[in-house]
């Protein structure tokens, strides 16, 4: 089973972690940049983060056979702080990176009106910097979030084949899959999805632009969730190609679109031909 | 002077477009270097550079953009700051045949702070060779020791080799020897060549 992890924050994660996931199947993982539980106050500690997601933490993956790449944005819950807003200017020199993939984690955590420029002004450095875009949705108020948030995606004109909606969950699957959007799924301990759940949705929803990632963090999370669901499904009677097309070709597939995936030689399986993304531009 | 690298950068069209437009931005404005920089590799192709062993095609293709600076003491700096490592490394490697003087010794000092070993090597150039004071020097050249970078790599190592160094690198001998541990080939010999002569140990 080979694995790529379209979100996890692997900066809060051990040489253990990164052992146990090579050793589960991972050999490819996307980090978003997100909050760090200690809240910023200026645009300098971003600029660092931004560097350490280029930088350091891809030459840390490669050493255990995982290929690293991540997105850049101002997350919503920052995005509320006058402090942090110059990041803003910050992200176009950034956004031209090789390794990043997309613009992302962008989207709403309280929806104030701060949150509304914010995530409408990297809807358009998305446009400009030919990005697809991780759009994370709320914790609380989730249903109205997600709404909200299809909307905000459809006023902006990216097409939606270029957008993952994630985080989602029973009630908020069917109007993203309804809007083309890609649909991601975090299987994460208590508060967000779980692997028998997850398989029900796959049931339900079938396997098209559906991506599960463990969105492991500095919180109480697992790496290795990903493969869990890679197992409930064999158990539930999908086949290892469906298996293969939501831990694999799906993430590959959305990220392939900012034609900087660089994913040659990263999963050498044998049966499965076309592993190798050319890298586009 | 972006006829004298046309005969190392490979005939491509598009690549040719690209640079000689973006030089022309940069002559406008050094700061579109920042947006500009980080594309070349998707542009320009990052394998090696024909007949440069060392060199890589983006690598000359950014030594390009970095000439075409109007305030190169200014901006190269900037540019390192923002790079990812690719980027950085191109800077380092590029520093000898830039007019920055030694005012990018920021950048080589970073760069050796970092653990990448990667950095690293790109920081025990010509440009460091040149302009880091002895005891950086050194400290430089046993860091690359201590991650496993080879002495070959480090360049203007038999002009700035002095007793001191040889005795830093025999007592990191001495120290994996007690430890039980294998001593690096080129470190021994280097220790032994240089401490010829010397009373004891």
């Amino acid at each position: 089973m080979r694995i790529f992890d379209p979100h996890i924050h692997m900066t809060s994660r051990t040489t253990d972690d990164y052992e146990r996931m090579y050793e589960a199947g991972v050999r490819a993982v996307v980090e978003p940049a997100f909050w760090l539980g200690q809240p910023r106050t200026s645009p300098d500690t971003f600029a660092d983060y931004f560097d350490s997601l280029l930088g350091w933490e891809p030459y840390r993956a490669s050493q255990f056979g995982i290929r690293h790449h991540c997105t850049i944005a101002l997350n919503p819950k920052e995005a509320n702080d006058p402090r942090c807003r110059p990041v803003l200017d910050l992200l176009p020199r950034y956004l031209a990176k090789d390794g990043v993939v997309a613009v992302g984690e962008v989207g709403y955590d309280s929806m104030t009106p701060e949150e509304d420029e914010v995530l409408a002004a990297q809807l358009a450095l998305a446009h400009d910097a030919d990005l697809p875009v991780l759009v994370h949705t709320p914790h609380r108020d989730k249903l109205a979030g997600t709404r909200r948030t299809l909307d905000v995606v459809r006023e902006s004109g990216l097409p939606p084949e270029r957008v993952l909606i994630d985080h989602l969950n029973e009630p908020t699957v069917a109007m993203t899959r309804e809007s083309g959007c890609w649909m991601g799924f975090s299987v994460y301990p208590d508060t967000k999805m779980d692997e028998d759940r997850m398989v029900m949705i796959l049931k339900e929803h079938g396997t098209e632009r559906v991506l599960v990632n463990s969105a492991a963090d500095w919180g109480r999370s697992d790496p290795l969730t990903t493969r869990r669901v890679g197992a409930a499904m064999l158990a539930a009677g999908f086949g290892e190609d469906d298996v293969d097309t939501v831990l694999w070709k799906n993430p590959v597939a959305f990220y392939a679109q900012s034609g900087r995936l660089d994913l040659d030689g990263a999963a050498p399986l044998g049966s499965h031909a076309g592993n190798t993304i050319e890298r586009g531009g | 002077m972006i006829d004298t690298l046309i005969p190392l950068l490979p005939p491509d069209e598009r690549a040719w477009r690209w640079l000689a437009d973006a030089l022309r931005r940069i002559a406008d404005d050094d700061a579109a270097i920042l947006e500009l920089f980080p594309a070349v590799r998707r542009v320009c192709g990052r394998g090696p550079l024909p007949g440069v062993p060392g060199w890589t095609i983006d690598e000359s293709a950014r030594l390009v953009l970095l000439q075409g600076l109007a305030a190169p003491r200014t901006t190269v700096p900037e540019v390192y700051r923002y790079g990812d490592t690719a980027e950085k490394i191109a800077v380092l490697k590029a520093l000898p045949l830039l007019d920055v003087g030694p005012d990018a010794l920021p950048l080589v000092r970073d760069a050796l702070r970092t653990n990448d070993t990667r950095l690293i090597e790109a920081a025990v150039g010509p440009y460091a060779a040149g302009h880091l004071p002895a005891h950086e020097y050194r400290q430089a050249v046993l860091k690359c020791v201590f991650v496993g970078i080879p002495l070959s790599a480090v360049a203007g190592l038999e002009r700035r080799a002095d007793r001191e160094l040889a005795r830093m690198l025999a007592d990191y001998a001495h120290e994996r020897t007690v430890a039980g541990r294998d001593v690096p080939e080129d470190v021994q010999r280097f220790a032994d060549v240089h401490n010829q002569g010397r009373e004891g140990h």
